[in-house]
């Protein structure tokens, strides 16, 4: 059971890939995207993770108290950062792709510029 | 390559990519037994060097501040892309016209005005609130940035996109956006006139656990929460603007 964090985390990565891989939709692929990258902070997190460990933040708590890795929080607080910002590029190119080729089917899509 | 093909080609690609990930992970230290040197020693040291309880504020407005300038241009980038893929459909056209061909979008229902005049007050707060005391409990600029975005994003929901236009007029949100990351780098170059490295932490540590704990550590928080909340806003706008008045002309 000590992996199952990890797994989790390869879990939403491939699920995330295959929807990717078969999206026939450019604004359900973003939303795809975003379900790879949680799969990071599942990772991140997971691996920052102590037993018993409080949140690493010593406000009424004596420095010293076991408490998780705070490296990989301010990770994935970056990491969320970077998801937001590429969500928003892709759904700006998904509204000028629809713009030009009047759909979001990337089939379609490619077979539109041959 | 036919729909089929591909599902084919990916079900073997995605087989071995799985092996190789869950090979590599099972020898991760097992979960909740995790050593990281970098991070127990901040754990240790932190509160006694910069004053500040939290932490994570602590590495990623000082320790790794560097790391958040770049992030925090990243963001920046992001905007700008968005801001010249969208807008330029509307070179030609003023704020009036957008104003003018914007859709009848005023709600009438007042358990919605209820809820439109309740909620983005207090979600504002407690962003202010997630901002100011990111560096003593749980928070920080980016938290405490995008709710502040959100609250104000509540009044579309609630009353519509003029009222929500003129909340947030877009040359203050290009003004916000960019002196909160200028703000972020002269703090940097701040350390470096009092005779500091780049984004050095350059004044005193403060009181511990209050609100003037962390030196220079507050004031970088706070040029992140304005220069988010700008950045999630000119988000939000350039989207809403570009719905509300969609463009017909494809693009050259």
């Amino acid at each position: 059971m000590s992996y199952l964090p990890y797994i989790v985390a390869v879990w939403l990565f491939l699920v995330g890939l295959y929807g990717i891989a078969t999206s026939r939709n450019l604004i359900h692929l973003a939303v795809c995207l975003t379900v790879m990258q949680s799969s990071t902070y599942v990772l991140l997190l997971a691996i920052g993770y102590k037993h018993r460990g409080t949140a690493p933040i010593f406000y009424g708590v004596p420095v010293g108290s076991r408490a998780v890795d705070p490296v990989v929080q301010a990770l994935t607080l970056t990491d969320i950062v970077v998801s937001v910002t590429v969500v928003g590029l892709i759904l700006a190119l998904a509204l000028d792709v629809h713009r030009r080729a009047k759909t979001l089917d990337p089939d379609e899509i490619a077979a539109l510029e041959g | 390559m036919s729909r089929r093909a591909r599902i084919t080609v990916f079900a073997f690609a995605a087989a071995g990519l799985a092996a190789l990930l869950v090979a590599s992970v099972v020898d991760l230290p097992a979960f909740g037994h995790y050593q990281g040197a970098y991070g127990n020693q901040l754990n240790r040291e932190a509160v006694a060097e910069r004053h500040t309880t939290n932490v994570v504020t602590a590495v990623v407005f000082d320790y790794r501040g560097f790391d958040t300038l770049g992030e925090e241009f990243i963001l920046f980038a992001s905007v700008v892309g968005v801001t010249l893929l969208l807008r330029r459909h509307k070179d030609s056209e003023d704020e009036e016209s957008v104003l003018r061909k914007a859709p009848d979008d005023h709600t009438r229902s007042d358990a919605v005005h209820v809820g439109g005049l309740l909620v983005p007050p207090a979600l504002f707060l407690l962003g202010l609130w997630l901002v100011a005391f990111g560096l003593v409990t749980p928070g920080g600029g980016f938290q405490g940035g995008v709710l502040l975005a959100g609250s104000l994003f509540v009044v579309f929901l609630a009353a519509g996109f003029r009222p929500y236009h003129h909340l947030t007029p877009t040359p203050w949100l290009d003004f916000a956006e960019g002196m909160g990351a200028a703000a972020y780098t002269l703090l940097g170059v701040g350390a470096l006139l009092a005779g500091a490295s780049f984004l050095h932490n350059f004044m005193g540590p403060g009181l511990r656990g209050t609100l003037e704990s962390g030196g220079s550590l507050p004031l970088l928080n706070w040029a992140t929460a304005v220069a988010v909340t700008a950045a999630m806003l000119l988000l939000f706008s350039e989207f809403l603007e570009s719905y509300v008045v969609p463009s017909t002309r494809p693009l050259r």
